[in-house]
């Protein structure tokens, strides 16, 4: 991808499998992608595809069957379990589920307070305070009203916002949100992505956002990177893969994204069955060769095949 | 000019509580006609569910209908007696849910589901359901070979698809649609409700379709209703809900969809 300066984490060729032969899981293969501090890759695909292995996997939820992760340039620790524990507080992670996301016993000043407990040891007393006040104010909650609530109390969109403050609480520098507005309203959905927008901006976050819905993930990333059956189809700048895809994948998902100006009478919109099985089948099976379309712009495809 | 197939007038659904009631639906009026696609759209809470239970009188209590009609065909649903509603639902009016794909039992094969329905509702003997349950099967492209199949050794889209199959088996009059494919990517989505419509042309069944996703709608509906709070707020064709919104809540919950072409979402709507 188009590089600015060198990037805050990489996955290098990371492959992860589940289960033996001949029930072995494929969920990601040889992935491979960068983030950069002050930039969103958005990773979309649909469900099974492997987003959310790759999530873990950046996470070290997962440790890769193959490959390695950098950060800042330096593979991450596997075994040393204080050295992955600085990773996990550069490298934080909103969940799609707002309402499960939250522990119920506990206020929302707890939330945050924890945490900067225990990675900010530097902070005391009323300087806690007055980070939680900070950070609640932040993500445009006000603290007077909200930090002594419990979840329940909240709207699943200031829930969010509570998930994105926490992640801020620790000083993280890595965000994975794994379709964080999914289980939203419509109408708040817009108010949580601007935020992450912002935060990347005003903060230099490097955000990894995860969803199934292209719109968005034109409206907050700059970079794509577009997955089937765990693999990586196309790859490259937002606004160039989404107008101008060249993967048989990416073009089926791009057909099929919900265009208000196409009515299903329209000839034009219709989506033949036996092309949407042709396509997944032969996205299906691996894809060796990296061609690119552009300088920013990169897909695969089977070996034998010809260009697009 | 015809009479509409579904109408529902001034219907007001409250749930009742212990201090007060909360009014769900708010005096909600509209028609469907024979063969049209109605879409109602909203946010969760906004009581477009409760209008499609209401109609299916599946509603239960804390929920109460206070005032209002819902006619089929002019004869009043709210009137029908427990009987005369057995043989209402599934044959004049079919429900399909947001997590349908998992209301199949899992422990019978579908052909057993399909079976059920048919037996209940049309008498009909082992072979002739066997018989209808493969024209169905096939009429949303799976294999009628699979109607020995368990629900699990299929893909959600296909129980989904599964579903609407056993919804259409006895020819209902209007499909209630209740967020049929949210759980759904959008290629298997499209496939689903590009299927629906075709059949939609074929049977020249009446669909109320209810979702968020108001692009979605637009592309698959003759005519939208917005919902805000219970109440209706407009009322128009596709094109107009799309090209032309009226009420200040569709044009902000417009604003609130991203584009996929580009020109970003500006205005942000009411939390």
């Amino acid at each position: 991808m188009n590089a600015p300066e060198t990037p805050i984490l990489e996955l290098d060729r990371v492959s992860k499998s589940f289960g033996t032969a001949p029930f072995k899981v494929n969920a990601a293969q040889s992935v491979s992608f960068e983030l950069y501090a002050g930039r969103t890759l958005a990773l979309v695909g649909e469900s099974g595809s492997g987003k959310t292995t790759c999530a873990r996997l950046v996470m070290r939820e997962y440790t890769p069957s193959e490959g390695q992760l950098l950060f800042k340039g330096k593979p991450v620790a596997t075994d040393n379990a204080k050295a992955l524990a600085r990773y996990r507080r550069s490298v934080q992670m909103i969940f799609q589920d707002p309402f499960s996301s939250l522990n119920p016993a506990h206020t929302i000043d707890y939330h945050l307070r924890r945490p900067l407990q225990l990675h900010r040891r530097d902070l005391r007393g009323k300087q806690i305070d007055a980070a939680i006040e900070e950070l609640l104010t932040r993500v445009k909650l006000d603290p007077k009203i909200v930090a002594h609530k419990h979840p329940h109390e909240l709207s699943g969109g200031q829930r969010q916002r509570v998930n994105i403050a926490r992640t801020l609480a620790v000083g993280a520098e890595v965000i994975v949100a794994d379709e964080p507005t999914s289980m939203l309203d419509v109408s708040v959905r817009l108010g949580v992505l601007n935020l992450l927008n912002e935060m990347k901006r005003d903060m230099k976050l490097a955000l990894l956002y995860i969803t199934h819905d292209i719109a968005t993930a034109r409206y907050v990333a700059e970079d794509i990177v577009v997955m089937y059956a765990g693999q990586i189809v196309e790859w490259g700048n937002v606004n160039k893969v989404i107008d101008n895809p060249q993967h048989p994948y990416t073009r089926l998902l791009l057909s099929a994204v919900p265009d208000p100006e196409m009515p299903f009478d329209d000839p034009k919109a219709q989506l033949k069955s036996t092309d949407v099985e042709d396509i997944r089948r032969l996205s299906a099976v691996p894809q060796d060769r990296i061609v690119a379309i552009e300088t920013d712009h990169f897909i695969r495809q089977v070996a034998s095949s010809r260009a697009a | 000019m015809t009479t509409p197939l579904l109408q529902v007038k001034n219907l007001t659904v409250d749930y009742i509580g212990d201090t007060s009631d909360f009014r769900a639906v708010d005096d909600v009026s509209f028609d469907v006609a024979h063969g049209e696609t109605f879409g109602l759209a909203g946010e969760s809470g906004c009581g477009k569910s409760t209008i499609a239970f209401a109609i299916s009188r599946l509603h239960k209590p804390p929920a109460l209908i206070r005032s209002g009609e819902i006619l089929l065909e002019g004869r009043d649903v709210l009137d029908l007696n427990p009987v005369e509603l057995r043989d209402f639902r599934w044959r004049e009016v079919a429900m399909v849910f947001q997590s349908a794909m998992n209301s199949l039992n899992p422990v019978l094969r579908i052909q057993e589901q399909f079976y059920d329905v048919l037996r209940t509702h049309q008498k009909m003997n082992r072979a002739q359901a066997r018989e209808r349950t493969a024209e169905m099967l096939r009429l949303v492209d799976i294999p009628p070979d699979r109607m020995k199949d368990y629900p699990h050794q299929f893909s959600g889209g296909m129980r989904q698809r599964i579903v609407i199959a056993i919804c259409l088996a006895l020819n209902p009059k209007i499909v209630v649609m209740d967020e049929p494919t949210t759980a759904l990517d959008v290629v298997v989505q499209r496939e689903i409700l590009q299927r629906i419509n075709e059949l939609r042309r074929t049977f020249g069944f009446s669909v109320l379709f209810i979702t968020h996703d108001l692009g979605l709608m637009v592309q698959f509906c003759d005519r939208i209703g917005i919902m805000l709070a219970g109440k209706l707020v407009e009322q128009n064709t596709a094109e107009n809900i799309y090209g032309d919104p009226q009420h200040d809540y569709t044009k902000k919950l417009w604003a609130s969809f991203p584009s996929l072409h580009g020109e970003p979402a500006t205005e942000r709507a009411p939390t």
